[in-house]
């Protein structure tokens, strides 16, 4: 299903006045399609993954999966929960993996969440270990990981509950420019493959070769609406049109 | 407990130091519970283990608070007793510690008078008639007499007559069995006319609310022997200190147990907000941590209730440990719930982290 944020708005306080983070923004990203968040730092790319992602609601406007309206300025700190936990994959820019567990644990974690037997995911969780590239390092902990490996398997986390969306906060702020290609094809490969709508936030064009639209933001407007980067999606639609 | 349980395991050096504390203050609370009980034991025995259910108690003042060694009953109290409805058995008990001396040495003993032929002693006891003298174990031991021997008991002598099978202490002293005449000399020292004190309190055996309905008519207070343990001065201030010696105990490991789980969650705020950005409800969270602090609890209250019994068997019979379900159990129990308690209030904070925190880049 398509991801629709609808004439989003986030007006901050700051101090005696307010601070506005996010302008009446609207944008579409398909299915199964990765589209690029670019901006400055204090563009409000963030902060609009941050409204997409329930963590903080919009002053205004929605976030809709297809035709269902998944958050609005109203929507509860439960509900906004069940809405990530449901039908959101998200990759931190840091890989923000638990110490205490294995590389192959982070991802069954996602089904103990959901009140399922970890097993019950095992072979999704090694098939997409062995996707990323680190199923070798299945029973390691993060400490014996590399920096790319727990990307990686941060990556690997965010998909194993084959989210409806994917969204990716800044995946290649500490790396150089072809491990940062690398992973942005990773991603954009792996949405393709699930069929995950991606938002991928990044204030580095240089590698976002590979995804299939970009957005450009500025003072928390949408300053260029989604442009393809491609002539057509999987499936022969096109994709990141703006919305609204 | 999916992270919770993984969590112990990776910081197994944290846990085992936190399990460990645990595991030495459930020693002291338990081991002090232990030796509250075997002191308590020490000073009441012989009134706890009477074969009556309650003691009439005849103190100077109305107000003054039940106490053997100010009670005086009266041959006439002890009568009226004997007359009022609902009391099947009233038997006059006197209760003085005094010294004891043998051909061997002398000891500290605590003497009972009883009428001859008294149901107040122990079960199997030889027959008691004036003249004799019945010993507890302790205090054939530590006077080192034997039947047939001659003891002093006040200044008085008297023959030993036997030995009771089981043993009974009156305030950390040994008990030993006179007839009620032969105590008046150790304790009394009446005249022998109806006001004059004949003992220290009347035991009774009561059917129902007989010992409710006599005090008023004899002038006297009556309680059950239980309550009892409470007129005896050595019982009462040792009690007291040390049970609340436990009660600061249980608070303490309350108090610790719920800094250790503050710090811990303190540390783990990142990875809360990354589980809740990933979709963990708080209650999901609150569970696992709560199950952390109880698996954590567990282990240290059961090993430190475990060292107590053990310990408890290994001690030489002069420590006064009693080791069962009320001093092991029980304050174990407490200990666990005071415990969850610290720590659901520290691990409450979890409420309060945003999982906007993971978006954080560090």
């Amino acid at each position: 299903m398509d991801l629709h944020l609808d004439r989003i708005t986030l007006v901050y306080p700051d101090g005696t006045s307010t601070l506005t983070a996010v302008d009446d923004v609207s944008l579409t990203v398909p299915a199964g399609t990765t589209t690029a968040l670019l901006g400055p730092s204090g563009s409000g790319k963030s902060s609009l993954l941050a409204v997409a992602a329930g963590l903080t609601p919009p002053t205004s406007g929605r976030v809709r999966l297809g035709d269902e309206v998944a958050l609005t300025p109203t929507t509860s700190v439960a509900e906004a929960t069940r809405w990530r936990r449901d039908h959101l994959g998200v990759v931190f820019q840091a890989p923000r993996l638990l110490d205490s567990l294995t590389a192959l644990e982070q991802l069954e974690l996602h089904a103990h969440l959901r009140g399922r037997r970890p097993a019950t995911v095992r072979r999704r969780a090694l098939e997409l270990l062995d996707a990323v590239g680190v199923a070798d390092r299945a029973h390691h902990r993060p400490a014996q990981l590399s920096g790319g490996q727990r990307q990686r398997v941060a990556i690997a986390r965010a998909l194993v509950g084959d989210p409806a969306v994917l969204l990716v906060d800044e995946p290649t702020s500490a790396l150089d420019h072809d491990r940062g290609v690398r992973v942005v094809e990773l991603i954009t490969s792996l949405a393709r493959e699930t069929g995950a709508a991606t938002l991928l936030v990044s204030h580095d064009a240089s590698t976002l070769d590979p995804v299939d639209a970009t957005a450009r933001l500025a003072d928390g407007l949408l300053e260029s609406p989604a442009r393809p980067q491609r002539t057509e999606a999987p499936g022969g639609r096109c994709v990141s049109a703006p919305a609204g | 407990m999916f992270v919770a349980l993984r969590d112990l395991r990776h910081a197994r050096g944290r846990f085992a130091l936190m399990t460990a504390v645990i595991v030495l203050v459930t020693f002291l609370v338990t081991f002090l519970a232990s030796l509250t009980a075997g002191l308590a034991r020490e000073s009441t025995s012989a009134v706890t283990d009477l074969p009556a259910d309650h003691l009439a108690f005849a103190m100077p003042g109305p107000d003054d608070a039940p106490a053997f060694t100010a009670s005086q009953v009266t041959a006439d109290q002890w009568r009226r007793w004997r007359g009022v409805p609902g009391v099947d058995a009233a038997e006059p008990l006197g209760v003085a510690t005094t010294r004891a001396g043998s051909a061997a040495g002398t000891a500290s003993v605590t003497a009972f008078g009883v009428p001859a032929g008294s149901r107040l002693l122990p079960a199997g006891s030889p027959d008691l008639t004036t003249g004799g003298v019945l010993l507890s174990p302790a205090a054939a031991t530590e006077l080192d007499a034997a039947p047939g021997d001659t003891v002093t008991v006040g200044g008085t002598a008297l023959e030993v007559v036997g030995t009771t099978d089981v043993e009974a202490s009156f305030a950390h002293t040994p008990v030993v069995w006179t007839t009620v005449a032969d105590w008046q000399a150790v304790g009394a020292r009446g005249t022998g006319s109806d006001d004059d004190p004949v003992a220290t309190v009347v035991a009774l055996t009561t059917s129902d609310d007989g010992a409710a309905r006599g005090d008023a008519a004899v002038g006297t207070t009556t309680v059950t022997t239980a309550q009892a343990r409470s007129a005896v001065a050595s019982y009462a201030g040792e009690n007291t200190s040390l049970t609340t010696m436990q009660g600061f105990l249980v608070a303490i490991s309350a108090l610790v147990v719920g800094a250790f789980f503050s710090v811990w969650t303190i540390s783990r705020s990142a990875d809360v907000a990354v589980l809740k950005a990933l979709g963990a409800t708080t209650r999901y969270l609150l569970r696992d941590a709560l199950g952390q602090a109880a698996v954590v609890l567990t282990v240290g209250v059961g090993f430190g209730t475990l060292l107590t019994a053990v310990g408890g068997r290994l001690l030489p019979a002069t420590v006064p440990v009693l080791v069962d379900t009320t001093t092991t159990v029980l304050p174990a129990a407490g200990l666990v719930l005071l415990g969850l308690a610290g720590a659901a209030v520290s691990v409450a904070r979890i409420t309060r982290i945003d999982p906007h925190a993971a978006l954080a880049a560090h």
